[in-house]
């Protein structure tokens, strides 16, 4: 048996440390794993548990982030609890193996320490990695901190292995930001932990020979759209399983989390909705700008990605006058996956809120609270003139001249 | 019954069958005297995991499959790595006590073909025959990408009309000769590397034994001739492998430990090799009196080859 560490009730983690730890504390069967920056540090940290006899489970140091997602659905096939950890790079290379993950229906929770997708090659924070899996039938939670990060991985495999959601999870952090700043994250003790997560429960698994299954198979045109809408009907269902996942971690740990966490939105009048650690920032400046200018300003975080939470964004956002919907990708020739997604909840509210694009922070270029400000103002200016008054989508912080693209019909 | 104590081709058509007739294989396909073969050769549970090729899209079709064992295909490179997942799962779980049947022994084998070996699933292979899981790769090797219709790969051998390398005017095929994979995986450090051969069905369910016996990563090279891309009469199959083995173009042999080399087959008559490419349509072009070079390289390397492994086998290292 593996040995229990006996935690602080405050310890001092960076988001990477907070993942290991809250997987040593799953008691993972199979951990098939590759490094990569910056998610590097939550493998080396269960590495070290793992040296340490804190682990009793397998782990698989594999030669790519391929071979890693191979084998943790080979693993997960053979019915137990398997995660693992990446990055950009390392996601990418994972792509085709996160779709057969979903589509073989294993659950599988995977950290990614987001990071910019090259060329130029960059290790620093962005979301082009989070947005390359938002097809790809996982489960895709987001964390703003280390503490969230550590909550929503203990969160994340009751989920994924839910008999009727059986879907991988991932569980977002930013890097660098999240993933390398040390901040107190409150544990629950390795037993109350293990106690809300649970056994794992397998289903049809490789290693029960008394009824043996195929896994993997081919489907044509006579069945493929089925298996995919049977799948997709899944990740929809895992909106109230993420609710009462939710709902049970907050009485362990006293801790909130909602599908969407909502700040300041009841009177706003101007909303920011973003994603990661600029969440926190957010809330900052709305704080301040109320504080300071009285622009009732408010932000908005979707804590669950996928399955996108439609109902709730919209709810938060339907009484307000302006949003501005923050994309820390490189939108390639549209606008953002945010602003998109955004618009079309706020599509059917009565109202219709002005929605803005902020292209931002690609590659770890800092957003400081000045920034966030000067678009809580512009939010304004188009709550007040009662239309947008800039370009639909601006590049912020970016050197060089301003860079906007997508006009209204006013030609602005 | 396994097939341990079977003495002839009647008793073996009796084993039992894990693999079931109803399959989309081509007639004449040696895939299925292949994997029948293996999964008769253990009586104990196996897991298999097969690349996405020929075996895996004839085989498991929704709502169907030929596999009345555990069997899971990921895709087309990663069958090594599916199976070294499902073992790691199956020792953390005999650990920790959670498997249905604990005593119950199990084997762990992937398939995968050339195509998925030799070229896109390589990294994956030596990756998992590296980590020294316990398990065994099977390759069906038929010399080129079959199930997409007939292009090369990197164990098309020279001279051979693929679809990517067509014979024409001005060529005469594939210009490369076919990769040595044996050598790769005894140097990989592969517990036990072996070719093997349908027609010579005793000597190769000895080294599938030998592979699912043996604690380690195993690979086994198995000779699976292709009735349409090698463009030979179905019945033929068997006639076909018998004159790859006997021309020695496709020797049996083993590598144990990366060192000991056994020529486990050694043909009374010798046929020449222009015998087995005759044979089969993919060389047809071959026989046309400007591509003479490529029948005389063909018989040199071959007979260079065979001297080479006498000459292992007898070094002993």
């Amino acid at each position: 048996m593996a040995e229990k560490i006996d935690l602080q009730e405050i310890e001092v983690w960076d988001g990477n440390y907070a993942a290991a730890q809250a997987m040593r504390q799953a008691q993972i069967d199979v951990v098939a794993a590759y490094p990569i920056t910056p998610s590097t540090p939550i493998v080396e940290g269960y590495a070290s548990f793992m040296a340490d006899g804190y682990i009793d489970g397998e782990f698989v140091m594999v030669e790519s982030e391929h071979a890693a997602m191979s084998g943790c659905v080979g693993a997960a096939a053979a019915g137990g609890r398997v995660a693992t950890a990446t990055s950009s790079q390392g996601f990418a290379l994972m792509v085709e193996v996160l779709y057969q993950a979903s589509g073989m229906r294993l659950p599988i929770v995977l950290n990614v320490a987001n990071r910019a997708l090259a060329a130029p090659l960059n290790v620093r924070g962005d979301h082009s990695d989070m947005y390359l899996g938002r097809d790809s039938g996982w489960v895709q939670i987001d964390a703003f901190n280390a503490q969230e990060v550590y909550d929503m991985n203990l969160c994340a495999f009751r989920v994924g292995e839910h008999h009727d959601i059986r879907l991988p999870v991932m569980v977002h952090q930013d890097g660098f930001v999240t993933s390398h700043t040390a901040q107190n994250v409150c544990p629950l003790s390795d037993d109350n932990a293990y106690k809300f997560i649970g056994e794992y429960k397998p289903m049809d698994e490789l290693l029960d020979f008394s009824r043996p299954v195929t896994h993997g198979a081919q489907t044509e045109e006579d069945w493929h759209y089925e298996h995919k809408a049977r799948q997709h009907k899944a990740l929809m269902d895992a909106r109230p399983v993420i609710e009462s996942v939710f709902a049970e971690f907050e009485k362990v740990s006293g801790r909130k989390y909602k599908r969407v966490e909502s700040y300041m939105v009841e009177d706003a009048e101007v909303i920011i909705v973003a994603l990661g650690s600029t969440v926190e920032s957010a809330r900052l400046a709305a704080q301040q700008l109320r504080d300071e200018e009285g622009i009732k300003a408010g932000v908005v975080g979707p804590r669950v990605i996928r399955p996108f939470p439609f109902d709730a964004i919209r709810d938060a956002l339907e009484n307000c006058k302006a949003i501005g919907a923050m994309d820390r990708s490189c939108p390639g020739g549209a606008l953002g996956m945010l602003f998109n997604e955004v618009s079309a909840a706020v599509y059917a509210t009565a109202k219709r809120p002005l929605v803005t694009n902020y292209i931002y922070g690609l590659g770890g270029r800092d957003l400081a609270i000045v920034d966030i400000k000067a678009i809580f103002r512009e939010l304004k200016a188009n709550a007040d003139a009662g239309k947008i008054t800039t370009q639909i989508q601006q590049f912020i912080g970016l050197r060089g001249p301003k860079l906007g693209f997508f006009e209204t019909r006013e030609g602005k | 019954m396994a097939i341990t104590s079977v003495k002839n081709l009647k008793e073996f058509s009796t084993t039992n069958e894990r693999f079931e007739g109803a399959h989309l294989l081509c007639p004449g396909c040696a895939h299925s005297m292949i994997v029948r073969e293996l999964m008769n050769c253990s009586d104990d549970n196996l897991v298999i995991s097969t690349n996405t090729g020929c075996l895996e899209v004839s085989t498991a079709v929704y709502p169907y499959t030929s596999w009345d064992t555990s069997w899971i295909h990921i895709g087309f490179e990663n069958a090594a790595t599916a199976a070294a997942g499902a073992e790691a799962m199956y020792k953390a779980r005999k650990r920790k006590g959670t498997l249905k049947n604990p005593d119950a022994p199990v084997k762990f084998v992937a398939f995968g073909g050339d195509g998925s070996t030799y070229d896109i699933g390589f990294q994956w292979l030596s990756g998992a025959v590296e980590r020294g899981h316990n398990f065994t790769y099977i390759c069906l090797d038929n010399e080129n990408y079959a199930n997409t219709g007939g292009q090369r790969s990197s164990s098309t051998p020279i001279g051979a009309s693929t679809t990517t390398a067509p014979a024409g005017r001005v060529s005469y095929g594939e210009k490369r000769n076919k990769k040595d994979m044996m050598a790769i995986m005894a140097a990989n450090g592969a517990s036990y590397v072996a070719q093997v051969a349908p027609n010579k069905w005793k000597n190769m369910a000895q080294a599938f034994q030998k592979a699912l016996s043996i604690d380690g990563p195993c690979y086994i090279n198995a000779l699976s001739a292709c009735t349409t891309e090698w463009k030979f009469d179905p019945k033929d199959t068997i006639n076909i492998s018998d004159l790859a083995t006997d021309s020695l173009v496709f020797p049996l042999y083993e590598i144990i430990d990366g060192t000991e080399l056994n020529i486990t087959y050694r043909p009374k008559n010798v046929l020449p090799v222009k015998d087995y490419l005759a044979a089969q349509g993919r060389f047809k072009h071959l026989f046309k009196p400007e591509n003479a070079h490529i029948l005389e390289e063909w018989q040199k390397r071959v007979d260079e080859k065979w001297e080479y492994l006498q000459r292992r086998e007898e070094a002993r290292v």
